[in-house]
């Protein structure tokens, strides 16, 4: 059909998934974008497979946790035996990360994964039980596209989220505010909008929800208070369920998320407009996630020239966009924690539960360079030369122990391995533009094409730069470091 | 004729540069003495909790060796300061600057409602917000930000490190991190980059684009910019072949060559010290005791240690009472070192830790670390500190 159409296509890709995938290549001119989002939301409808990488080990003790819990055991537990649990608990939610990153870049359903990987911004915890990882993240894959509601109520029992924000500790003769003052400011309503009695009351009626070591959730009634309560205007003896339900009957709550959710999925630059239309409806459908998604990527406006190649991509987004578009076998799967690390975004550990700011917080000196040498880096297996920050949460000051006093040079360097498959891809674009691949075709116009594939933004990349850094020898190969080129660009940090 | 800095560097290549080096300047580089500068504040971050009764120790008070039977250091390899406190053993080149009245103590240095995660408590002193806050930028990234308005090379705050941590990144401004600058302008210096700047047409209108051009820009203008002067006067001082003691070393020779940077960062680490304490806390201070000694001394020697401030923080400290594996939990306050010849307080600035008067079997934060950040701000920097901390802070005396 058009050029425009692609872009359109493409751009759909890039928002409600992880970027067009070089399978898709040759459709994207012809279909309509709403034929493609209906393709999206039916790959999405099925019920998410629940991901466990929960190490043999840590399986063994899980299941005798309860018995172990009875005896005490867990106080008197040697040192060596915790150290070992720590570990493999570390190294489990490491193998979390890197198998949900493959999801990202494998699944068709785009939309429900680009959607958890959202709420796993929105609702950021960090926990160092993998057991728990899983649940969490199994509650808000299964709600990506669902009830905000019934994820609200879920994530509130998660063990993860009950630890993670202290909930354990809230009881009714020593009342702990963070859960209530978290699920009110970071979660429904948004900072301002509640005062600080509020927040008091609202950790009266959480008291007593915690979890067993078995990561269920538990009531303890002895620790709950069951007095009266007033916050926001309403009073009665609540419990933690009919805050929640108080909480959600706040319009601000529908506006709060629908905000959140334009500057993710649409532009940095809120319209008020646009963002009361949805909330209004978002609310009226009783928080109806599928309903505004359909809203947002059905609507004109989206496709607006302003909204496209608008956003800076987050370092998953970027990493899982390249594996897409270039099908690669990777020797080394650490090496993407590491880059993770060095970009500022690993799955798993938000920086704190306000999740990832995003935006122009991705890019400084070091993580723009980074980024721009990634093609290269997974093409020529070449030296990554950085060392990331020290994670405590992960290491516990391990590191320093390990090295002790050896003279330290410039820290561990990290390869990329892997091997991408040229001929597969190089088959796609011909598939695509095959009158692009003629043999009168000219350099410029094999640009262009591939151009059109891979940039989003209205300034494009002047294909004189391209064509003097791309190998000439053969089509196949000018297409190979034409494709890695316009990927080490400025412009490929948008879509 | 004067010279304006920015001109002087715009003008580009280095033997450019070298036949434009004033008179001045060259008649100081025959006598081994490099032009008094502008003040310059260097950070040294000890992540992850140093333990700070085992740094400034209490060591006349019998509550210290109760909660610590195991950990408590030996009264007789203390190194005295005062009859009330010493230091760990392996800090005599501290010991020696206490001695020159260029070290300052400050005690008990907090913030209110305290959190003890590493990321929270770390971003709480990263950004200077209060407890329950989320803030986006740090102090130090603001204070570029007020420097830099409209500067094209953003490195009047250095941070030594591969990444650039959240202290360092402003609201529109975010300063370069890199361990060395020659690798940095190598990295940097690419062909390709260059080219993909020169091809760059600005479209009309603020494009989302433009903000990451604006980057690459920087960072190539800067990385040259820095390169050209860390070759300048580098230090020919020892120093230990550490992660620290090369940082430190790279900060000297950039402070040396008079560039435009007011502020270093640098981190060593872990302390967060669970179990085995009393190694890792030894190894650590080793390596620090070493590598601070040879960067003050190294200053000294080339007459700008009047001009440096270095402070130390970490991020939290420990509990008093010592864990069941040989070291100490999360805990609260802590003590800063305040180093160099331009301090106005010497020693122990403030009292020591009332061990009587714990908060649940943490210590009570005495000084709030924003008015140790507005002091620096203000008396040493001088930039305004309230619009960077975003409120008025008091002032202390210790510069």
């Amino acid at each position: 059909m058009s050029l425009a159409n692609q872009i359109k296509n493409q751009h759909l890709m890039w928002r409600a998934g992880f970027g067009p995938a070089v399978e898709q290549l040759a459709d994207l001119p012809d279909i309509s974008s709403k034929q493609l989002y209906k393709a999206l939301q039916k790959a999405s409808s099925k019920k998410p497979e629940y991901i466990d990488v929960a190490d043999d080990f840590l399986k063994g003790l899980w299941a005798g946790i309860d018995e172990v819990g009875r005896q005490q055991k867990i106080k008197d537990m040697k040192e060596e035996d915790r150290k070992k649990i720590q570990q493999k608990q570390r190294e489990s939610v490491r193998s979390l990360n890197l198998n949900w990153l493959n999801v990202f870049i494998n699944t068709d359903a785009q939309l429900r994964e680009k959607m958890a990987f959202f709420w796993h911004g929105h609702f950021a915890c960090r926990n160092l039980n993998v057991f728990y990882q899983q649940g969490l993240l199994d509650v808000i894959r299964r709600n990506a596209l669902g009830s905000f509601r019934d994820m609200l109520h879920e994530i509130s029992k998660s063990a993860a989220m009950l630890n993670f924000l202290n909930n354990q500790q809230n009881r009714k003769d020593h009342p702990n505010e963070n859960f209530a003052r978290e699920v009110m400011e970071l979660f429904t309503l948004g900072r301002g909008n509640y005062t600080e009695n509020d927040v008091k009351e609202a950790a009266r009626a959480f008291t007593g929800w915690s979890s067993d070591l078995k990561g269920q959730f538990v009531f303890r009634r002895f620790q709950h208070d069951f007095g009266s309560k007033t916050l926001l205007g309403k009073t009665g003896n609540y419990d933690g369920n009919e805050v929640l339900d108080i909480l959600l009957s706040q319009k601000q709550t529908a506006k709060f998320i629908t905000q959140k959710v334009y500057k993710f999925f649409v532009n940095d630059k809120v319209d008020d407009e646009k963002v009361n239309w949805l909330a209004d409806r978002f609310y009226q459908s009783t928080y109806d996630i599928g309903k505004l998604m359909e809203d947002i990527f059905t609507s004109d406006w989206f496709y607006e020239e302003k909204n496209i190649g608008s956003k800076i991509k987050s370092p998953i987004e970027l990493m899982a966009g390249i594996q897409r578009m270039l099908p690669m076998k990777l020797e080394n799967e650490e090496s993407m924690t590491f880059l993770q690390r060095a970009l500022g975004q690993m799955l798993f550990y938000p920086p704190n539960v306000a999740g990832w700011p995003g935006g122009k917080t991705w890019i400084d000196s070091s993580s723009l360079m980074l980024r721009m040498r990634i093609p290269q880096l997974i093409n020529d297996v070449d030296e990554l030369n950085i060392k990331t920050k020290d994670d405590d949460d992960q290491m516990m000051g391990k590191k320093a122990q390990e090295d002790g006093m050896k003279p330290m040079g410039y820290g561990k360097r990290s390869v990329i391995k892997a091997t991408i498959d040229w001929k597969e891809y190089i088959g796609h674009f011909v598939r695509q533009k095959a009158d692009s691949f003629g043999e009168k075709v000219q350099k410029e116009q094999l640009i262009g094409s591939l151009a059109s594939n891979l940039l989003q933004t209205k300034s494009g990349v002047s294909s004189e730069l391209i064509k003097q850094y791309a190998d000439a020898g053969s089509k196949e190969s000018f297409i190979k470091t034409a494709t890695l080129q316009l990927m080490s660009t400025p412009e490929y940090q948008l879509c | 004729m004067v010279i304006k800095r920015r001109e002087f560097i715009q003008v580009g290549s280095l033997a450019t540069a070298s036949l434009m080096v004033p008179k001045f300047l060259k008649a100081f580089e025959a006598r081994n003495m490099v032009p008094a500068g502008n003040k310059v504040l260097v950070i040294l971050q000890l992540s992850g909790g140093n333990d700070g009764l085992n740094t400034v120790i209490p060591y006349r008070n019998d509550i210290y060796y109760k909660s610590r039977p195991r950990l408590g250091i030996e009264r007789s390899k203390i190194l005295s300061l005062t009859d009330e406190a010493g230091l760990h053993p392996a800090l005599t080149g501290f010991k020696e600057l206490y001695d020159d009245g260029s070290l300052g103590i400050m005690n008990s240095v907090g913030y209110p409602n305290p959190d003890r995660s590493h990321f929270r408590s770390m971003d709480i002193w990263h950004t200077g917000s209060e407890s329950k806050e989320y803030w986006t930028n740090g102090w130090l990234g603001r204070y570029l930000d007020a420097q830099c308005k409209g500067c094209d090379k953003p490195t009047y705050a250095l941070e030594l490190d591969d990444t650039l941590s959240l202290a360092m990144k402003g609201e529109e401004a975010k300063a370069i991190a890199m361990k060395d600058p020659k690798r940095l302008f190598g990295t940097a210096n690419q062909r390709f980059f260059k080219d993909v700047m020169q091809q760059h047409k600005d479209e009309p209108g603020e494009q989302p684009v433009d903000y990451l051009y604006k980057t690459l820009s920087e960072t190539v203008s800067s990385a040259e910019y820095i390169f050209e002067k860390s070759k300048f006067h580098p230090s020919k001082a020892d120093y230990p072949k550490t992660d620290l003691g090369q940082n430190l070393k790279t900060i000297a020779s950039l402070i040396f060559s008079d560039i435009n940077t007011k502020v270093y960062y640098v981190s060593h680490g872990s302390f967060d010290t669970h179990i085995n304490q009393q190694f890792q806390q030894q190894n650590l201070f080793t390596q620090m005791n070493d590598a601070v000694k040879a960067f003050t001394k190294d200053l000294k020697d080339n007459g700008r240690f009047n001009d440096v401030l270095l402070m130390t923080f970490s991020e939290f400290g420990r509990r008093v009472s010592q864990n069941a594996s040989g070291g100490t939990d999360h805990g609260t306050a802590n003590n800063m070192f305040l180093i160099g010849d331009g301090i106005k307080e010497k020693g122990l600035i403030n009292p020591m830790p009332d061990l009587s008067d714990l908060d649940e079997g943490d210590l009570k934060y005495k000084v709030d670390f924003k008015n140790v950040y507005a002091t620096v701000l203000k008396n040493w920097l001088a930039a305004d500190d309230m619009a960077i901390l975003k409120k008025k802070y008091d002032y202390l005396k210790f510069v």
